[in-house]
């Protein structure tokens, strides 16, 4: 992963298929993704470095890295 | 959320400790029935799936083994297993195997049927288990229950273990029909999904 690509991408979550399990929660560094009312994740793109952990661990695989304007 | 572990990050033990001491003692398999109204109750107190995300001993289990023991292929489940027809339906065949527990409880009170010494897996498989019955303390129907509500708690925990070594780690997160009921009732609490 080039570092420069690394810095433009962002989490993004299908929230209609998200589970609320909360597993992308655990493991995200940033503390940037939440469950918001029991329903589905969402992230803080502010805070979310792109690192992809939570993308690799959703067990719905639901969330994916998508390049974004910052 | 890295970083220090909190005491609920340590509830897969409990978890581990459940089936363990079923096995002993089967009438130890009445306290699973924590695992199933606390996350009902916080879900329609407290309209989240807190327990799903911080309490849940099983899927931590699930978590460990299937990650810092390596005994998952990591691979995305299929897309019907994620699909809403799935998922729903089995939410609705565990609530009918639930209430076929239930009645065969009643027909043990009622004293039509005699208790069975029998751990059924998978709905289908009867193990024998009648070390753990130690005699007559209790209502054989105490038993029957103990007996029926074990299966479920063996038999999703088996299911859970297969998919996690199949696919994800947690893949049983998604058709768990406690995460689905739990989230469903969320849904149902806020009335949409909007302004998440
Ligand atoms: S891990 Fe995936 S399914 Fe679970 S809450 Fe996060 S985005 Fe949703
Ligand atoms: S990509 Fe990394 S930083 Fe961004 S939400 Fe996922 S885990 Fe957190
Ligand atoms: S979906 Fe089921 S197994 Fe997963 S955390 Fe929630 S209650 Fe536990």
């Amino acid at each position: 992963m080039g570092t420069t690509s690394r810095r433009l991408r962002k989490a993004r979550v299908d929230q209609g298929s998200c589970v609320a399990c909360g597993c992308c929660v655990k493991v995200c560094p940033r503390e940037a993704i939440q469950i918001v009312k029991g329903i589905a994740a969402r992230v803080d793109l502010d805070k979310c470095v792109g690192c992809g952990r939570c993308a690799k661990e959703c067990p719905a695989t639901v969330i994916t890295m998508e390049e974004a304007a910052v | 959320m890295k970083g220090k572990k909190r005491w609920y990050d340590y509830l897969w033990i409990a978890s581990l400790a459940y089936l363990l001491l079923g096995f002993c003692n089967i009438l130890f398999a009445w306290l699973g029935l924590l695992c199933f109204f606390l996350p009902l109750l916080i879900a329609i107190a407290g309209g989240s799936k807190a327990y799903c995300n911080r309490y849940c001993g099983r899927g931590q289990l699930f978590s460990l083994l299937g990650g810092r023991f390596g005994l998952s292929r990591k691979r995305d489940i299929p897309r019907w297993m994620k699909s809403k027809g799935f998922r729903y339906g089995f939410l609705l065949f565990f609530f009918a195997m639930f209430f076929q527990m239930l009645w065969n409880t009643y027909l043990v009170f009622a004293g039509v049927q005699d208790l069975r010494q029998v751990v059924t897996l998978l709905w289908t498989f009867r193990l024998p288990w009648h070390w753990a019955y130690h005699g007559t303390l209790v209502h054989p129907g105490v038993a029957q229950f103990a007996f029926g509500f074990y299966s479920v708690m063996l038999t999703s925990t088996v299911l859970g273990l297969v998919t996690m070594v199949l696919f994800k780690p947690r893949s049983w997160c998604v058709y768990c029909p406690m995460g689905t009921m739990t989230q469903l009732i969320c849904k149902a609490r806020c009335g949409s999904t909007k302004g998440l």
